[in-house]
């Protein structure tokens, strides 16, 4: 059975590209996608001394607003995420969990300091949610340069792959609700 | 992917439950311990592929930790990570093996490159030690067969100056296995991962001599179009076979006593001094001692190669040896020229025995090698082997001009091949064009 997938809009209203992600995670998981509000308060995720939202308490947040336990949930969140270690992540999932989060922080042209791009964003963002919900779904990164599990710590990385998964990977997906 | 485990030892929940997940999201299994106590336990459930180890922890701190990894797994690969940087326990760290020292918190793309240059490296070294045991298989030297206690004894002595760097000196007639013995040296030796370069000194004429272990640059000599590199150089980690060592000429005796002194060298036409590092292996089949106090061969020369002797016995004292040497050449040949040849009649044994032998080794793998050429049964003959004649003309050696030998050996080789010059040409290692000559001096008929 077809596992439902929620994106929801934390910090913020839902962006004038919400239709276009949706739009792009549908070509790739074909499971029902709605578009869900998520009244998260991101207050104590943050950590002053970074400057930063903690990605873990971010998800765990997140997740008491999921709406049935069966489906899977990803938070798109504008500000910057790091977990301890890390100086920063793009986003965090569980990995066979009912969640993920992903940040859009970093994955917008003028954090480079360039002109603001609305069809950059909106690529980069659905390669994110797909990779982070590959996570949610139990997938692990893959070595294949194209696929969109492949692990992409720069941004650079995120435009080099691709935006569907390779054919290792899909079949993977298979019989775990990815329909 | 899924094979790689990794292990977090780290005293923060945080940093080890997020490492925890960011790796399991990169395909690993991974262990996380929260001090030293626990990462010492979760070592007996290893190996891991990667160590990450937080420098400050409360009770054993990061050092002490790596210190006692190391000792349950030298190989281990050990990032250490801290949020206190300071060169001084880098450098520490760094001398006591880690792979790599970083700063939390760290840059995602610096921990992912970090953790593949880690797993590349360790991927190579394993590599290594996979080729090294293959180069090991395949640098094997051919066997010597050593049933008599001679050579029992000659195997021994390879053994032990094997181990060593020690030049040494190998004795014997011509066709006794000198060079087999070389390659045994070189084979066991820790140089074996680098060739055995070998240089027949007694064939090559003095001036080819010098370009030919010395090498030289383009220009150095009418004729020497390129830079060549010469076999001392070539054998740089390995070992140099100089075989009929006692037949080289004052002026390279001068030249091979600098190199060994210094294992320094130029090449002809050049100031350059190269560095070689390379263990000595002579041969000679003249006595080196005699050839000093005629002071054809350099006294200082000789001290410095005879540091090893190794002395390989003629085949006539060692008869043990024949049959299973003729068992191994039959063998041999059995395959390279696909017949059934499996053995030797007991008359062929008894004339193998009595025959004194005098090329030794080589000469009865030739007389083998002849003898499955034109023997047609399961078992080699007497009338099969070129001995047999020789043997019962043993007592009259010197009553025939060589020239006489010459045409009666032709005329048997001949005969034994059916009148085919190609076979018998091949059998007496001359091509048809000297065979035909032959034939019309001595006026032999196919």
């Amino acid at each position: 059975m077809a596992v439902p997938i929620h994106l929801a809009y934390v910090d913020g209203p839902t962006p004038t590209w919400a239709d276009a992600l949706v739009s792009g995670v549908a070509d790739v998981f074909p499971n029902p996608i709605r578009t869900i509000a998520a009244p998260v308060d991101l207050g104590p995720c943050f950590v002053p001394s970074r400057q930063q939202h903690h990605a873990t308490l971010v998800l765990a947040a997140l997740l008491r607003h999921r709406p049935d336990s069966t489906s899977k949930i990803v938070g798109i969140v504008p500000v910057d995420l790091f977990i301890p270690v890390l100086t920063f992540v793009f986003g965090q999932a569980q990995l066979d969990g009912p969640g993920a989060v992903v940040s859009t922080y970093r994955l917008r042209s003028e954090f480079y300091g360039l002109p603001a791009d609305e069809g950059v964003l909106v690529e980069r963002a659905i390669k994110e949610c797909i990779h982070e919900l590959g996570h949610a779904f139990g997938l692990v990164h893959c070595d294949f340069y194209d696929c969109v599990m492949h692990a992409s710590p720069t941004v650079d990385e995120v435009d080099v792959k691709g935006s569907e998964f390779c054919g290792h990977c899909a079949s993977m997906l298979e019989g775990r609700g990815w329909e | 992917m899924s094979d790689r485990r990794i292990l977090i030892v780290d005293d923060e929940l945080s940093v080890r439950s997020s490492l925890e997940e960011w790796f399991k999201e990169d395909g690993f299994k991974v262990e996380t311990a929260e001090d030293g106590q626990a990462a010492l336990r979760a070592m007996d459930r290893g190996p891991f592929d990667i160590i990450l180890l937080d420098l400050k922890m409360p009770g054993m701190d990061g050092i002490t930790v790596q210190k006692c990894v190391r000792e349950i797994d030298p190989q281990a690969t050990i990032i250490i990570l801290t949020a206190y940087a300071s060169v001084e326990t880098a450098v520490e760290a760094l001398k006591l093996g880690a792979f790599d020292y970083v700063t939390k918190p760290v840059d995602p793309d610096d921990l992912s490159n970090l953790v593949r240059n880690a797993l590349r490296t360790r991927a190579l070294a394993e590599e290594n030690v996979r080729l090294k045991e293959k180069v090991s298989e395949l640098t094997q030297a051919a066997p010597i067969l050593a049933v008599s206690p001679m050579m029992e004894h000659v195997l021994e002595m390879v053994r032990t100056v094997a181990e060593t760097d020690s030049n040494v000196v190998i004795r014997g007639e011509s066709g006794t296995g000198k060079e087999l013995v070389a390659r045994a040296i070189h084979a066991q030796s820790r140089r074996r991962y680098f060739p055995l370069i070998a240089v027949n000194s007694g064939s090559i004429p003095e001036t080819l001599l010098e370009s030919e272990l010395f090498g030289h640059e383009k220009g150095a000599y009418t004729g020497a179009q390129y830079r060549r590199k010469g076999k001392i150089e070539l054998a740089d980690g390995g070992s140099l076979f100089l075989d009929e060592i006692g037949d080289v000429t004052p002026k390279m005796q001068i030249d091979l006593l600098r190199v060994l002194e210094t294992h320094r060298f130029t090449r002809l036409g050049s100031n350059q001094e190269i560095a070689s590092d390379f263990r000595l292996i002579c041969a000679t089949h003249k006595n080196l001692e005699k050839l000093v106090e005629e002071e054809r061969f350099r006294e200082d020369l000789f001290y410095r190669i005879n540091v090893f002797s190794i002395q390989v016995p003629p085949l006539r004292e060692r008869p043990e040896d024949i049959l299973p040497l003729t068992q191994f050449f039959i063998e041999k040949y059995a395959r390279a020229m696909g017949k059934p040849v499996r053995t030797v009649s007991a008359d062929a044994e008894a004339v193998l025995l009595a025959h004194r032998w005098p090329g030794n080794v080589r000469e009865l793998e030739n007389a083998v090698e002849r003898a499955m050429v034109v023997g047609k049964g399961p078992a080699l003959e007497v009338r099969d082997l070129p001995v047999a004649a020789q043997n019962g003309a043993a007592d009259e050696p010197q009553a025939r001009s060589l020239a006489a030998l010459e045409k009666d050996h032709v005329a048997r080789v001949l005969r034994d091949c059916g009148g085919n010059v190609t076979q018998a040409a091949k059998v007496l290692g001359i091509d048809r064009a000297t065979l035909y000559n032959k034939l019309k001096r001595y006026r032999l008929r196919r």
